[in-house]
């Protein structure tokens, strides 16, 4: 028997997260003279009041998603892939190489080919410490850290040398042809007479990003493969016993997460920027694990964690706008308080409910 | 150590532990209900009950490790307030737990004497332990050397440090947990002749067990508890197993196993000369030639630890090994890609482990996800070359959950949700409607209710009578002597001996299983 109903435990308890997490916020913002009550009036404003600050939260969100179903797919198989912000640049070399290498005519032949390349070149990135793990015991959390640094290296490298523009001063590579341009949210919206913004950056890799939360699901409670991901990953001994390979579980998973995160590029590399530019994951791979956290490594929670770090994201920015006296790191406070809330103290909040509940089921009884 | 009852301790003629309307709830789960119980001094006093009837939660409050809901504690007529294990040691409580709680690289002596020393500086604490055991060991037949390391002891003489830690302590109330279910039958008639000499000293012991002989050999008055309730209190000398059992699972229980002689058919599984060194390098299996023919049931005996969980591991296909095994004349592969779990399954050799919450389940997968663990590749459960078809599944589950007699018969439920009776249901349910060819079955019934055993012996014996082998490793020697139609012993990684079930008894397994082979002279 369940401790709490499904929607107490989906819904009532990040709500009750978050109004605990802006409580705190708001007296760090009383704390240094401003009005709580602002702060929260701007960033949902700046978040979700015109169809711009809509486009770019799910624009981040976007972002968040992959790098988030990256996490999960990992932690899935119990590893821990930190290594999502490497894998993501890298997976925007492989994005680069693909859409330079032909003049292409149009972006649905070269999405796809696009996909595969970013994806090969993050779950290489990955199946190097994914190998490690597996063959040598290299524990997967420094390994993929370090990968990290070697990927931020290798991508200001390649863009200060072979990869680098000569029509440019900074460390960005040529941009790509218009064929591989991605349709923006205000160019599929327009033919249909809904005015979006054409300054928002979001494009047609949300829905990519949508379909990969769904494949993933499939992946995990569907397929004999995330049956077998999800045994080693409750119970290692119990897989090996089932004649479930670890090595084999351990490695797929990883290239799996790889490729995830890979695909970030396409949304950033492809959609955006339409070209590579050093440092252009800006450690949204970072925030995925905070957001497969609090999506409690299922897709569909991750679609919904992806939405929320997006709006802060976005509710950030704009509050540095319209609230001089709040700073970027009191921005970076408020948004970890909000992570702090919804996912390290998540039983803070969850072992009361779940004895309130019990206590009512009791009284009824 | 100058006479064990310390002054300040009122010598009355009050029960030396009176126990008054004991509640205590975790969330939803009434594990003690109202239990009022008295124990007289110098008494021994078995508490029996099924896993999960709170014998265990009511020891623990006694010693201080959960504060009740509601009732009172009386040690020696005194109300007495617990909160800790602090104040359960000071009012003369000593506990020895199933899973000993010792520093396996410090000597006898630094274990005795840890969280009792005398000021920061040890040694005078450890002179005065040192004569304190050597008195211990004489007045109680306690011996062990004070200084030897804890690591190099046998189970039987860790549990005496245990002891002598909670009598150093001066304990007057000595609870033990399940105390022989690690120990061989002469290391446990060794404990209970130590109970005995405790008794007759004016301790009061209280013994927790679900071994109904035991009960029967060595307690004055019995305790039976189910479902959180205290049942009834009896003399040991005015009741039977029998009637222990009924008290204890609520209807009749059948105590021995009621089968057929066994048809025996040609041999399924030759073992010879299998070696199997572990992780750490250590050779745990040194040589073992064996056999299991169609239509019986052969039982490997022995204290755990001696070589058959390795050996369980090598047939179920997920430890490495040398030697060879052939299953019905061919010769299965030891190492390699065709040695995993996948590919003994496909042989016809099917696996209920010894440990099934680590091993044979995953406990926080669903029922259904379970009942097709380590089978998850069989076509019936498949949709497509992609999909596994789970409603299929399900259905699957539900019927083999019927036929098993699983409790409560939900698919959905997670395997951590079950009672241990009905956990190994699902693993037997898997396994043994595989129909395999051979039956590996480890511990069985271990942490499995009374009724359950029953239920689940039948099954194998089932099997057996439809002329399948099967080969039972069990640390129980009472389920090993009724199952199995040959016992071999294990001990240190060889077999001992091989025995008839009907031309043996305790006693001389008892011998094999400590390494002496009376037929052969010692090993």
């Amino acid at each position: 028997m369940d401790k709490m109903p499904r929607w107490a435990d989906i819904i009532l308890v990040p709500f009750i997260n978050l109004v605990l997490a802006f409580f705190v916020a708001g007296l760090v913002v009383l704390a240094i003279g401003q009005n709580p009550f602002d702060m929260i009036y701007f960033m949902i404003k700046g978040a979700l009041g015109s169809t711009s600050g809509i486009g770019f939260t799910l624009y981040y969100a976007t972002n968040y998603m992959f790098a988030g179903l990256a996490v999960a797919i990992a932690f899935h198989a119990r590893m821990f892939n930190i290594g999502g912000e490497g894998q993501a640049g890298i997976g925007g070399i492989g994005v680069t190489l693909v859409l330079l290498a032909v003049d292409w005519p149009h972006w649905t032949i070269a999405l796809p080919a696009a996909i595969i390349g970013g994806a090969i070149f993050g779950a290489a990135w990955a199946a190097i410490p994914a190998y490690l793990q597996a063959k040598r015991g290299s524990h997967i959390v420094v390994t993929t850290i370090m990968f990290n640094f070697i990927a931020a290296a290798l991508l200001g490298y390649l863009l200060n040398g072979i990869l680098k523009s000569p029509l440019s001063q900074n460390a960005e590579s040529l941009g790509f042809p218009p064929g591989a341009h991605l349709p923006t949210a205000h160019e599929v919206l327009a033919p249909l007479g809904i005015a979006f913004s054409k300054s928002a950056p979001l494009n047609i890799s949300f829905l990519l990003a949508l379909f990969c939360a769904w494949g993933l699901w499939m992946l995990l409670w569907r397929t004999r493969l995330g049956y077998e991901i999800r045994a080693f990953g409750h119970n290692e001994k119990a897989a090996t016993y089932a004649g479930i390979s670890a090595v084999r579980v351990t490695i797929i998973a990883m290239l799996i997460s790889g490729a995830l995160a890979g695909m970030l590029a396409i949304n950033v590399v492809m959609g955006e920027q339409e070209r590579l530019i050093a440092g252009f994951v800006e450690g949204a791979g970072f925030v995925g694990i905070a957001v497969a956290l609090m999506g409690r490594s299922h897709p569909f929670g991750i679609v919904l964690a992806a939405l929320l770090f997006g709006m802060l994201t976005q509710g950030g920015f704009e509050l540095l706008w319209e609230m001089p006296a709040i700073s970027k790191e009191m921005v970076l406070v408020i948004q970890a308080l909000i992570i702090l809330f919804t996912g390290a103290l998540d039983n803070m909040v969850r072992e009361p409910l779940e004895r309130l509940f019990i206590r009512m089921r009791k009284a009824q009884s | 150590m100058d006479g064990a009852n310390t002054a300040g301790r009122p010598e009355t003629g009050a029960p030396a532990i009176e126990l008054v309307g004991i509640s205590k709830a975790f969330g939803p789960v009434q594990a003690n209900k109202d239990i009022s119980i008295s124990v007289e001094r110098g008494a021994v006093h078995g508490i029996i009950g099924e896993n999960g009837a709170g014998k265990s939660t009511l020891m623990s409050i006694l010693y201080g490790f959960y504060k009740a809901d509601a009732g009172e504690i009386y040690i020696s007529g005194q109300k007495t307030e617990i909160p800790d294990s602090q104040a359960a040691i000071a009012a003369g409580i000593g506990m020895v737990f199933q899973h000993f709680k010792l520093i396996d690289n410090f000597s006898v002596l630094e274990n005795v004497v840890l969280g009792a020393e005398d000021g920061p500086m040890l040694k005078g604490s450890l002179v005065k332990a040192r004569k304190t055991l050597t008195s211990l060991a004489e007045e109680y037949e306690l011996d062990v050397d004070p200084d030897a390391l804890i690591e190099d002891l046998s189970v039987g003489h860790q549990q005496r440090v245990e002891i002598l830690k909670a009598l150093y302590r001066q304990a007057d109330i000595l609870i033990l947990d399940e105390p022989t279910g690690v120990l061989t039958p002469a290391e446990a008639d060794h404990l209970f002749r130590i109970l005995r000499n405790l008794k007759a000293e004016g301790k009061t012991i209280i013994l927790i067990t679900h071994k109904l002989r035991e009960i029967m050999d060595i307690t004055d008055t019995v305790s039976v508890m189910r479902r959180g309730e205290m049942m009834s209190t009896v003399k040991t000398s005015e009741t039977s197993p029998e009637d222990l059992a009924e008290r204890m699972v609520g209807r009749k229980v059948l105590l021995s196993v009621d089968k057929k002689p066994p048809t025996i058919g040609d041999t399924v599984l030759k073992i010879d000369n299998l070696r199997v060194v572990d992780d750490v390098g250590v050779e745990r299996v040194k040589g073992i030639s064996l056999e299991v023919r169609a239509g019986e049931i052969l039982g490997i005996a022995g204290v755990s630890g001696n070589g058959q969980s390795q050996l369980l591991s090598v047939l179920g296909g997920y430890m490495n090994a040398t030697g060879s095994i052939t299953l019905n004349g061919q010769a299965i592969d030891l190492s390699g890609k065709n040695s995993d779990g996948q590919s003994r399954r496909a042989r016809g050799i099917a696996h209920v482990p010894e440990d099934r919450q680590s091993e044979g389940l995953v406990m926080d997968f669903m029922a259904w996800e379970n009942i097709v663990f380590g089978y998850h590749h069989d076509l019936a459960y498949q949709k497509n070359r992609l999909l596994m078809d789970n409603a299929a599944i399900r259905a699957d589950t539900e019927a083999k959950m019927e036929r098993f007699d699983v409790r409560p018969p939900h698919p959905r439920l997670q395997a951590k949700n079950f009672s241990g009776g009905n956990q190994q249901k699902i693993v037997l349910a898997r396994e043994i409607e595989r129909n395999p060819d051979l039956l590996l079955v480890g511990q069985p019934t271990r942490g499995v209710d009374i009724g359950a055993i029953e239920f689940i012996h039948q099954q194998i014996v089932e099997l057996r009578d439809q002329g399948k082998a099967i080969l039972l490793v069990s640390v129980e020697l009472e389920e090993i002597m009724s199952l199995a139609d040959r016992i071999a012993v294990m001990f240190d990684g060889h077999i001992m001996g091989e025995r008839d079930p009907a031309k043996t008894d305790e006693r001389d397994l008892g011998l094999l299983m400590a390494g002496v082979n009376e037929q052969q002279g010692a090993a």
